[in-house]
C-alpha cells in the first residue's frame, strides 16, 4: 500500500505514549497535527530528525500544530529516549500489533519490520493536507512541514476573509 | 502536494553574515553549525584545511544552528561568539570554541568563560550586549533560515547556494569541481 496522500481522512488510532498512558489522534480534533513516523529509537543525535523537530515546537505552536512521533519501539524504550534527548513531545508506540498504525498510513517497511521515515500534516478536521515519504536514511528536515502549515493557514484565513 | 524537494539556501549571504574570504570568490561555502556538536567539531579542522587549500577561490560563511536541547551549551556558546563579534572578535572566538570543544563542554558555563579570557573579550561589554534581545534574535533567525533551507542536522553545508547531502569529507572534492568550472 502506498503512503496516504493529501485529501484522505487520517485514520484514527490509539497508541501508548508512556507505559501507562495512551494518546488518540481524535483527541487533537480542532488542532493541526504533525505525524512523524520514524524507523527506530536511538539513532545518532547530530543528524537526528526528532532533535531538530524538538527545537521547533514553538514554531509549530504558532500554527496550532501538535507533533506526534511514532515508531514500533516499546513504551519503555520511548520513555528512556525521551528523557535522554529531552524531547518535549509524545513518542507513540506502534508496538502491538506491531506496525498496525504505520500500515494504515501506508508507511510500514515489511522487510525490516519498522515504520518508514514519513511525515503527515493533518488539519483541524482530521484530513491529511500533506504527506511525504523520505528515503530511510535521509532526515527530511522541517521545511516541508512548515510550508504545508503555512499553506493551510493562508488558505483558512483566505476563506475567512471571503465569508 | 506530495512532492517535496529540499530547497536551496533561502537566505542569501549578506553584510551581517560572518564571512571569511573574498566576496568575488568563485565558491561560497555556508556552514550551519552548533558549537557543541561533536560532528561540527570534527569538521572544523577539515574546514580550516579546505580554506588553506582553496585560498582566494573560497569564501566561507558561518551561521548558527544550535540544537539547544541536545547540546545545552550550544546556545550559550553561540551567544558568546556573537557577543565577541560585536568586538570584532567573531572568528577568534569561533575558532577557540571548536578548538577547545571537548574541554569547555566538560566544564559547563565556567568552561565557556575561559574562552572570553583566552580571546581577550571585554567581559563587561559582552555581558551588556547579551542583556539586549539582538543576539538572541540573530541566533534564532540564523536557525530558522537554516530550517527553511532544509538543514536537518549539524553541520549543514551549502555550496554556492545548494545544499550538500554528504558529510564534510566530500566537501573538498565538490569545491575543486566548482573551482574548475568557474
Amino acid at each position: 500500500m502506498a503512503i496516504l496522500s493529501a485529501g484522505k481522512a487520517a485514520p484514527d488510532f490509539t497508541l501508548r505514549s508512556t507505559p501507562d498512558q495512551t494518546v488518540s489522534l481524535s483527541e487533537f480534533r480542532g488542532r493541526n497535527v504533525i505525524l512523524a513516523f520514524y524507523p527506530a529509537d536511538w539513532s545518532p543525535v547530530c543528524g537526528d530528525e526528532l532533535a531538530l523537530f524538538n527545537e521547533l515546537l514553538e514554531e509549530f505552536g504558532k500554527y496550532d500544530a501538535q507533533l506526534l512521533a511514532i515508531s514500533v519501539d516499546g513504551a519503555w524504550s520511548h520513555a528512556a529516549l525521551s528523557r535522554d534527548r529531552k524531547y518535549h513531545f509524545p513518542l507513540l508506540s506502534d508496538f502491538e500489533p506491531k506496525g498496525a498504525v504505520a500500515r494504515k498510513y501506508g508507511v510500514y517497511d515489511e522487510k525490516d519490520g519498522v515504520a518508514e521515515r514519513a511525515l503527515f500534516v493533518i488539519d483541524r478536521s482530521g484530513v491529511i493536507r500533506w504527506s511525504y515519504l523520505s528515503p530511510m536514511g535521509v532526515n527530511p528536515g522541517a521545511d516541508g512541514i512548515l510550508k504545508a502549515l503555512e499553506a493551510m493557514q493562508s488558505g483558512t484565513s483566505l476563506k475567512q476573509a471571503v465569508s | 502536494m506530495n512532492a517535496h524537494q529540499a530547497p536551496d539556501l533561502v537566505v542569501p549571504v549578506a553584510a551581517n553574515d560572518h564571512v571569511q574570504g573574498h566576496a568575488n570568490a568563485p565558491v561560497t561555502l555556508v556552514e550551519y553549525g552548533d558549537y557543541q556538536c561533536p560532528a561540527c567539531g570534527m569538521a572544523y579542522p577539515e574546514l580550516k584545511r579546505i580554506q588553506r587549500e582553496f585560498g582566494a577561490n573560497l569564501r566561507f560563511v558561518f551561521r548558527n544552528f544550535p540544537l539547544s536541547e541536545a547540546h545545552p551549551l550550544a546556545r550559550p556558546a553561540a551567544e558568546m561568539a556573537e557577543a565577541a563579534a560585536l568586538q570584532h572578535q567573531f572568528w577568534p572566538m569561533h575558532d577557540w570554541l571548536y578548538e577547545n570543544q571537548e574541554e569547555w563542554s566538560a566544564y559547563g558555563a565556567e568552561g565557556l568563560e575561559a574562552g572570553l579570557r583566552a580571546v581577550g573579550i571585554d567581559e563587561a561589554a559582552a555581558a551588556r550586549a547579551l542583556r539586549k534581545p539582538d543576539i538572541d534574535q540573530r541566533i534564532r533567525s540564523d536557525f530558522m533560515g537554516g530550517v527553511r533551507s532544509g538543514v536537518n542536522g549539524t553541520p549543514g553545508f551549502f555550496l554556492n547556494g545548494h545544499r550538500c547531502e554528504g558529510d564534510f569529507r566530500s566537501l573538498a572534492g565538490l569545491i575543486a569541481g566548482l573551482v574548475e568550472r568557474a
